[in-house]
């Protein structure tokens, strides 16, 4: 017998069980080879992060349920989970904490794991509560962009006032976990 | 920072020394963090950058423990300065590509860095020659001791360490090793054995990282995930399959010998007559004849050279290297032409010498 990809003899006789109905080939050594290497490796494709949200959200999401999670957006950063979603990028530490939902399972894809079992701060604690200050940075910023420079000088005071407070903490040595 | 004088120095990763060190060439460890009350760098504005950055600045100088650091602000570097250092992998592309405020803390010694502003607020490394993963690890660990004192790493009591990218949340550790594997590529064997490390939850990348092209048969062996393990256990994972790979390698080598000898030997001394004779080439083929010669001095097919010299050419030959080295900046043409009489100068005394007698 001829191998069904080149001239040499078949010395190869594989039947693939994968599909719907078996699938029989004969192929030369060499053939035979790069076929096998080749199944194997689409067998193992590495999780993107695109590739895995877009078939969590398949599997459980309607499109209209889709549309309107995508238009949800971070208080402090101000991020959409659609800008996620295109970026794979996050937009700030606070995002696990408000999407929350739906990163858990995108985590659990990617990792096989959602919970942390290394090293942790000396404070030994969560810092979700310090995201505030992002918030407030944002809209200083805004303030200025539309000239409402009464408000933008009144949220410095408040990030002035939130920074020292935190040298003051640090300095004082050990610092208190959450406020 | 001396960028001449780096330039003319061969730096840790390429020392050619430690365990393993004919086909481990370096081990390296890195940790990802961000600061708790700032966007992730893709949200900052100009003004969060800035401020990142000299909250890092100020914390590194404060450190005693860093005082051997040089602060380079990477943004008001030269863009033949950014590529000598992404070429020595003391910062990434990413950071010497990026925009805005960002900087690098270097040691003397190049044994590690911290980025400032790349991906995520701050990424730390450790550099170490051979296979020495532990040391690097220990050394990583007390680096980012000394900076959270200072400093207020965004922290989340389930997930770990947050980064930009969920892929790096938990611990942020990237445990990588460098190995050169020549005899695996020629007996077609690296397919099979990187198929395999995937399936253990292990990444595979070229010399430069993330979507490089292996290029002289070096790669770059890392833990693909970061959640759920200790840093022990990530270090542990990547130490427990090194030896494995340089057993492979070393089988691949002793086939090589026993079945083709003549064909190796050939393969060896064509490399090194190329490289010793060409008017004009490029920095892939380089690479590439680097390693069959690197593969020759390992096997004792070529006696009178030595590893740190081979090793000190990879590096010198890339294109920033040679520029610095020369002084002047080059076209591809011209680098090519330029490459090519540096090889010359440095392997030339050997011709007619020893490794005719073979």
């Amino acid at each position: 017998m001829k191998c069904q990809k080149c001239e040499k003899p078949a010395t190869f006789h594989i039947t693939e069980l994968t599909g719907e109905e078996p699938l029989e080939r004969h192929l030369c050594e060499t053939c035979a080879q790069a076929y096998l290497t080749q199944e194997d490796g689409q067998a193992t494709p590495a999780p993107t992060i695109g590739g895995v949200l877009a078939k969590q959200f398949k599997l459980n999401q309607a499109a209209e349920e889709l549309a309107k999670l995508d238009k949800r957006t971070c208080p402090q950063c101000g991020i959409s989970f659609l800008e996620f979603r295109n970026q794979g990028r996050l937009g700030c530490p606070h995002d696990y904490v408000f999407f929350e939902k739906e990163l858990l399972p995108l985590i659990a894809n990617i990792h096989g794991e959602t919970v942390h079992t290394g090293k942790r701060p000396s404070s030994g604690q969560g810092t979700d509560d310090r995201t505030e200050l992002i918030r407030m940075r944002r809209e200083m910023k805004e303030a200025i962009e539309r000239e409402d420079y009464e408000q933008a000088s009144q949220l410095r005071d408040k990030i002035r006032e939130r920074e020292q407070q935190q040298v003051r903490r640090r300095e004082a040595g050990g610092e208190p976990a959450a406020e | 920072m001396d960028f001449n004088e780096m330039a003319a120095r061969c730096g840790e990763w390429l020392r050619g020394s430690g365990p393993q060190s004919d086909i481990v060439i370096s081990s390296r460890v890195r940790l990802a963090r961000n600061l708790a009350d700032f966007p992730f760098i893709r949200r900052c504005t100009d003004r969060d950058r800035g401020a990142i950055e000299e909250i890092f600045h100020r914390a590194i100088l404060e450190s005693s423990e860093l005082a051997d650091v040089s602060y380079v602000h990477v943004d008001q570097l030269t863009a033949l300065d950014r590529q000598l250092l992404v070429e020595r992998q003391l910062i990434s592309n990413e950071l010497a590509e990026g925009d805005g405020s960002r900087a690098a803390a270097i040691d003397r010694q190049e044994t590690y860095s911290l980025m400032v502003n790349e991906e995520d607020h701050l990424r730390m490394q450790v550099m170490k020659s051979g296979l020495d993963l532990d040391t690097a690890w220990q050394q990583i660990n007390r680096l980012d001791d000394v900076l959270e004192t200072r400093v207020n790493y965004a922290f989340h009591d389930q997930l770990g360490y947050l980064t930009a990218c969920p892929t790096n949340v938990g611990t942020g550790l990237r445990v990588s090793v460098m190995m050169h594997l020549p005899a695996l590529v020629i007996t077609q064997q690296i397919d099979k054995v990187f198929r395999s490390l995937q399936k253990m939850g292990l990444a595979v990348r070229g010399l430069y990282g993330e979507g490089s092209q292996a290029m002289g048969d070096f790669y770059q062996i890392s833990n693909q995930l970061t959640l759920g393990k200790s840093e022990i256990d990530i270090v542990r994972q990547v130490s427990e399959i090194v030896p494995v790979l340089i057993d492979y390698e070393r089988q691949a080598r002793a086939f090589l010998v026993k079945e083709s000898r003549k064909d190796l030997h050939d393969r060896v001394s064509r490399a090194f007559g190329i490289l010793s004779t060409a008017q004009t080439i490029s920095t892939e083929e380089t690479l590439h004849l680097l390693s069959s010669v690197r593969l020759g001095i390992n096997m004792g097919l070529i006696q009178d050279l030595e590893l740190p010299t081979i090793n000190k050419l990879f590096i010198h030959t890339q294109p920033a290297h040679l520029q610095k080295i020369r002084g002047v900046e080059m076209d591809m043409a011209g680098r090519n032409i330029e490459r090519a009489v540096y090889l010359r100068s440095n392997l030339v005394r050997r011709v007619g010498g020893d490794a005719e007698k073979n």
